[in-house]
């Protein structure tokens, strides 16, 4: 059958809300504000955050699955939204102590949080929504 | 009668949490959004104004000049902040989405020109969740 080797992307789509501010701790005040404006606020701010998480591959013969979504959900709930859910990203959470929690850097810690918990044989890439307007994509 | 609403939108930290209660209160009640390190959402803000368009521009109210009141007395206190912390007319109170809009409306009401009314204010929390206050 033609289809046997064809590549399907699926995609999951979940929430979470943090705080977080995005700030050098190599610089002083004033150049923070400077270059990260509000974004640097010592009292952080926050945003409901987007995350659509797609698996590409060719459908399970047997199952018709690229990746069964109850299995991706659970994944990424267990990896991602435990982690990052109602919490502050520089302080609840270990990946940002050194790393600026940025949308960008944010979508690469998923990344490899998703990455390890998904048959290798998949292809993976995340993309994450900071506001409506703003998003990336790892990888790119 | 006409109403015009103009959208505009904010990012903000809070958590809820009541001082006077314990931690374990706190969690039992408000559950995650206890979190004493704060979260954050990215509020949308919804104000509809009514009345009726002037004969001479159509408009009801130039909704450029309604953008620059909201942004002037809502937006500049509440964007990238803290609410439980940096905003003045929150002091003290619980920074429930509910309390928020409230909040809101107190701030915008005395500049609303005279020919206008102040209707309501629907502000998302999340896509998912929002209130409305219309002064009563």
């Amino acid at each position: 059958m033609e289809e046997a080797n064809k590549k399907v992307a699926v995609f999951r789509r979940e929430h979470f809300n943090a705080a977080h501010r995005i700030f050098n701790p190599a610089w002083d005040d004033v150049k923070n504000e400077e270059v990260f404006g509000k974004c640097a606020n010592p009292h952080y701010h926050g945003h409901n955050y987007e995350l659509v998480v797609k698996v590409t591959g060719v459908p399970d013969p047997e199952t018709g699955y690229v990746m069964d979504m109850k299995v991706l959900s659970r994944i990424t709930k267990e990896e991602v939204l435990e982690r990052f859910d109602h919490r502050n990203l520089n302080l609840d959470t270990v990946y940002f102590k050194e790393l600026n929690p940025t949308a960008e850097h944010i979508a690469m810690v998923i990344y490899g949080l998703l990455r390890a918990k998904i048959d290798p044989a998949l292809e993976l890439q995340v993309r994450l929504y900071e506001t409506e307007r703003n998003y990336v994509e790892y990888p790119a | 009668m006409v109403y015009l609403t103009r959208v505009e939108h904010f990012n903000a930290a809070h958590k809820l949490y009541n001082p006077g209660w314990s931690r374990e209160r706190n969690e039992e009640v408000f559950g995650k959004c206890a979190n004493e390190n704060w979260h954050g959402h990215n509020y949308e803000l919804y104000v509809t104004i009514k009345g009726e368009p002037d004969p001479d521009t159509g408009f009801l109210f130039d909704a450029n000049r309604l953008s620059g009141i909201i942004r002037e007395h809502v937006i500049e206190k509440l964007d990238h902040k803290n609410l439980n912390i940096e905003v003045d007319f929150l002091q003290g109170k619980m920074c429930s989405t509910e309390n928020l809009v409230v909040g809101i409306w107190q701030q915008l009401a005395p500049h609303i020109p005279s020919r206008v009314w102040l209707h309501g204010i629907k502000l998302y929390e999340t896509p998912r969740i929002f209130v409305e206050y219309f002064g009563e």
